[in-house]
């Protein structure tokens, strides 16, 4: 369970006392949402789509991502996959949480609308139940609340601001992305795995339709695999699929 | 972005999400496929940072934009907090267009 706090963007608030952590990573959270709500109506997009997206998605690097790929010209088809394939991850998440949702089928409901990274991190803190739920709740909770405004008042500051690019906020898209991956990256394999898909998904995109090379990017999973790191991971980790075996 | 995407992928990630509780004690993960969510996961986040960092449409961005997210990675690897990271990349993108970097 150590990989899902690394993958928190919020791993170098490590303190003891949960309240203060998890507003602070809404807040952090918070300034996500608005530099997307205001990049994605500065980029032409509605101003009703980043915040539909915001309450019935709940997941800032997907919905970042799907909207990247729909302001950069792909097809809907691309952007969902993009998405998706980013929210994979909720299925082992909902494993992880689901001793702390409750046992009505409302608390499971909800309780899975807002399982985040930030939330199952806060959860995977307690071995002590109680605590381990109030944690989960609380973090859920409150960060859907100030997420959702945040990006409202991003969409508010986007529809003001005329001139986005003199701003750079279009840099801001790509440097969130980055630092969301960046936990992820501590080991050598991983970063091959990323730096050989980054490679692919630019080289192909002046040929493919727009959305595609990102997600051919995802070969870099499958290139990075040497034969033996193959053995070498095989041993320690075997019945995996072969993806894993890149780091 | 179409309303019908946003509602596939709203039902995707709802699926995702309540799958694990549905199914607890019925099915157990293999001990890697965290890792390899993960990895996936970080792999098409980088992928996108790259096009997205470099490339407009078909074409090259042009320098300002890649600047500004080069600053930014690197703030990042020195565990520089996300929302100067975030501001960093606007702003030393702002700051080049400013001087005539396109």
């Amino acid at each position: 369970m150590r990989s899902l706090r690394r993958t928190s963007i919020f791993a170098p608030f490590s303190v003891a006392a949960p309240l203060r952590d998890i507003g602070l990573v809404c807040l952090a959270d918070a300034l996500v949402g608005a530099s997307f709500g205001a990049s994605a109506v500065a980029a032409g997009l509605p101003w009703w789509v980043p915040i539909l997206t915001s309450v019935v998605i709940f997941a800032g690097g997907s919905q970042i991502a799907s909207v990247g790929v729909i302001i950069a010209g792909g097809g809907p088809v691309a952007a969902v996959a993009a998405g998706a394939l980013l929210n994979a991850r909720m299925f082992p998440y909902g494993l992880a949480v689901a001793d702390v949702t409750g046992r009505t089928w409302w608390t499971r409901l909800l309780g899975a609308h807002l399982t985040t990274d930030e939330s199952v991190a806060f959860r995977l803190r307690y071995a002590d139940l109680g605590r381990a739920a109030r944690a989960f709740w609380a973090c859920g909770g409150l960060l859907f609340v100030s997420w959702n405004l945040a990006v409202a008042l991003g969409v508010l500051a986007g529809t003001t601001v005329r001139n986005t690019s003199a701003f750079g906020l279009d840099a801001t898209y790509p440097a969130v992305m980055l630092a969301l991956a960046l936990p992820s990256l501590a080991k050598p394999r991983a970063r091959a795995c990323a730096a050989s898909g980054a490679a692919i998904a630019v080289a192909l995109t002046p040929v493919l339709p727009i959305g595609l090379p990102v997600l051919a990017g995802l070969g870099g999973v499958a290139l990075a695999v040497r034969p033996s790191g193959l053995a070498r991971l095989g041993r320690k980790d075997s019945g995996q699929k072969d993806g894993a075996r890149c780091r | 972005m179409p309303i019908a995407a946003i509602a596939a992928l709203a039902a995707l990630t709802y699926s995702f999400r309540i799958a694990g509780p549905l199914l607890r004690g019925r099915v157990r993960v293999a001990p890697g496929a965290e890792e390899v969510f993960s990895l996936a996961a970080a792999v098409l986040l980088v992928c996108l940072a790259a096009t997205g960092a470099l490339t407009q449409g078909h074409d090259f961005a042009g320098w300002a934009r890649p600047a500004g997210v080069a600053v930014a990675g690197v703030l990042a690897v020195r565990r520089a907090p996300f929302p100067v990271v975030v501001i960093a990349a606007a702003v030393t993108t702002a700051l080049l267009r400013l001087a005539g970097v396109s």
